[in-house]
């Protein structure tokens, strides 16, 4: 594979095959009413944007992706959401076992506080993917250097992971999120605590990562989900205004709403 | 020249009314300063006040007087067959007439005073372990009766009159002719580490208090520490948001703040009263002291969880780790320091506890080391309470040193806190 520009091609192999669709999906926090019917189908190998103002809702169904809401106290998801035509939310399915299939990274760096082996490590040994030492430091290396950062902590794996930069920290996350070879990854504004160099290298890095996975990501950056996503989805006040090709809805958007969201009449 | 309406009126911060403002601010600012240094200058003072007067007053427990005598040890009052039950009262009488020849049989009762009661269980064991000095001489130090001891430290005024003092004019000369013969020495205490309790100032010692302590904080800290962790991780990590969860909050705190006499009348009815467990033992000392540090543990544990950021709950979350596996592989680990340092705190607060001791009866008097935390024996701070009881001079200053031990034991335990969270504490 070459590299390619991010928006002209969009038809690499798998893409477009649906990875998750998700069927009036409602969300309550207590009696906040947080998210109302949402219904998205997204695609396999591309980078899908939610954009939106704060409190939108966007973040909220990113994490109902992987049933991060099931640890919030007094949060209730109803509707449909099928990984592969799978319900997630079926009796049988253990959300230990989806959330190594659908990684997260998050908003504010957060390496555990300790080495930078051990923060690769430490999925797939808590779900046993390495039968022995010789294949962990495999899945460390590939998952580094997956993670765009294996040339810079190579030398000193045994480093604190928190002794790295804000941006070296985020890429350390996402290298930590691969390493269970999930097939799905959520990102939840990944860099809105970095500087603009660390935010180029991290956009790129997601470029490159949407070859092997479904890269959804939240971002309060319009210019940001311009770059980087071949779809974009528009919430507002917990729904879902408008989904479709990102150069449609930047260009063309259909709603009112998204119109005057991207052109900053609200927000 | 006149302001265009558009732009907002100027501020005269000359003008006298603003700059009298600002003054009072600052006057008030430096007021509350003043006010600050002046009560940490008063706790500072406070504390060393206290600290002297117990250093000025326990010093003098830190040294003892001794003599130095050679004991004639005759076969006719040892025999040899069976040194133990030896007629040793007699050994000490005629080694002391040796040394005062002109001393007659009655006046022998007074004389023989000098030396303390301990002195011919001193002689005793010397003897049994070494069989072969019988029919020899012995040279032996031996401590002197507290009223001497007091006198060799100044503590008794010779200039009194004689029906007023503890020692008459004739007992001030015979020990005067010792001190003259270099037979006094004051070495330091040992007796105050490594005797247990005694009637005579002069053998009294902390090592029955020090053992019982150190028993009691034992069993303390294996039922807390558990405990506590484990009810603080349930808490905050697992239970639910309801009622009876908020019910079990209040109380904790409610019970930290109960007055540990109550949990002493608790412990005397329950361990005591219906489980027939062994009066005065450190061990029921312990337990109770147990129900006292428990909430300390439990809301130390539960400050320290919380303050662990989210973020690393989420990012194990994230990666498939189960609830459990969060909290003992992360959670726990972080929030470490923090428990420590309570647990440590709360211990340091039970080692100085007294009054549920002595409604279990660890103020009993007990003149061995307990062997075992099921036998009877005292804790530091009974051992100073019993001794602040006692009427004999000797036990004053021995009561400033054994606080100044329990402050000495207080104080490492604080230091172990501060460096145990200086070393684990860990940056995010």
């Amino acid at each position: 594979m070459q590299p390619e520009n991010s928006q002209v091609n969009q038809q690499e192999t798998g893409a477009g095959e649906i990875k998750i669709s998700a069927r009036d999906v409602q969300v309550h926090y207590g009696d906040n009413h947080a998210l109302v019917d949402v219904s998205v189908d997204i695609s396999d190998k591309m980078v899908t944007a939610f954009i939106g103002p704060s409190g939108c809702g966007k973040s909220t169904f990113l994490r109902c992706l992987n049933r991060m809401n099931d640890t919030i106290d007094g949060c209730r998801v109803e509707g449909d959401i099928r990984l592969d035509g799978e319900d997630i939310y079926a009796p049988e399915v253990d959300p230990v076992h989806l959330r190594a299939r659908v990684g997260m990274v998050f908003q504010k760096p957060n390496p555990f506080p300790k080495s930078i082996y051990d923060n690769v490590a430490y999925g797939p040994r808590i779900h046993g993917l390495a039968k022995n030492r010789s294949e962990l430091d495999e899945i460390v290396e590939k998952s580094l250097r997956r993670g765009a950062i294996w040339d810079e902590v190579k030398d000193r794996l045994d480093a604190p992971g928190t002794s790295l930069s804000g941006g070296q920290q985020q890429r350390l996350c996402i290298a930590r999120a691969i390493a269970t070879s999930p097939e799905v990854l959520l990102m939840d504004e990944p860099c809105s605590a970095l500087d603009p160099i660390a935010t180029a290298q991290i956009e790129e890095l997601i470029d490159e990562l949407r070859r092997q996975f479904c890269v959804i990501m939240v971002t309060h950056s319009m210019q940001q989900a311009a770059r980087v996503s071949q779809r974009t989805a528009f919430f507002h006040l917990g729904q879902l205004v408008e989904y479709g090709e990102t150069g449609q809805i930047f260009t063309n958007p259909s709603d009112p709403r998204t119109e005057s969201y991207i052109t900053g009449r609200i927000g | 020249m006149k302001d265009s309406p558009a732009s907002a009126p100027r501020v005269n911060w000359k003008d006298p009314q603003l700059a009298a403002t600002l003054r009072a601010r600052h006057a008030r600012e430096r007021r509350l300063k003043i006010l600050g240094l002046l009560s940490l200058g008063a706790a500072f003072a406070m504390l060393f006040i206290l600290l002297a007067s117990l250093a000025a007053s326990g010093y003098k427990a830190f040294v003892q007087t001794h003599v130095t005598m050679d004991f004639v040890i005759s076969a006719r009052n040892v025999n040899p067959e069976n040194p133990e039950k030896g007629k040793y009262r007699k050994v000490i009488a005629e080694s002391l007439q040796a040394v005062f020849p002109e001393v007659g049989r009655k006046e022998m009762r007074q004389l023989r005073k000098i030396l303390s009661n301990g002195a011919q269980y001193m002689v005793r064991d010397a003897v049994v372990a070494d069989p072969s000095l019988i029919g020899g001489v012995l040279r032996l130090t031996v401590p002197v009766s507290d009223p001497y001891d007091q006198l060799n430290k100044g503590e008794i005024d010779r200039t009194t009159p004689e029906s007023n003092r503890r020692l008459s004019d004739r007992e001030i000369a015979w020990f005067d002719r010792l001190k003259e013969a270099g037979m006094i020495s004051t070495p330091f205490n040992k007796a105050l580490f490594l005797n247990a309790d005694s009637r005579f100032p002069e053998l009294a010692g902390l090592k029955g208090a020090l053992w019982g302590s150190f028993y009691a904080l034992l069993v303390c800290f294996l039922l807390s520490f558990p405990l506590g962790i484990g009810a603080a991780i349930w808490l905050e990590e697992f239970a639910p948001k309801n009622r009876f969860t908020d019910i079990i909050e209040v109380n904790i705190n409610n019970l930290a703040a109960v007055p540990s006499v109550v949990f002493g009348l608790l412990a005397l009815a329950v361990f005591l009263g219906w489980f027939n467990l062994p009066r005065s033992a450190a061990f029921v000392g312990g337990m109770t002291l147990a129900l006292m540090t428990l909430p300390t543990i439990i809301i130390a544990t539960r400050a320290a969880l919380k303050a662990v950021p989210p973020s690393i709950r989420e990012a194990a979350l994230g990666l498939g780790a189960s609830r459990q596996q969060v909290v003992f592989g992360h959670v726990l680990p972080l929030a470490m320091p923090g428990i420590l340092t309570g647990t440590i705190i709360g211990l340091a607060q039970a080692l100085g506890e007294t009054a549920p001791l002595l409604l279990i009866g660890m103020n009993a008097f007990i003149t061995s080391a307990p062997e075992s935390a099921f036998e009877p024996a005292t804790a530091l701070p009974t051992q100073i309470f019993i001794w602040a009881d006692s009427p004999e001079r000797g036990f004053a200053a021995r009561t400033s040193a054994a606080i100044l031990v329990l402050l000495g034991f207080l104080i490492t335990m604080n230091l172990a806190a501060v460096i145990l969270r200086r070393k684990f504490e860990r940056k995010w």
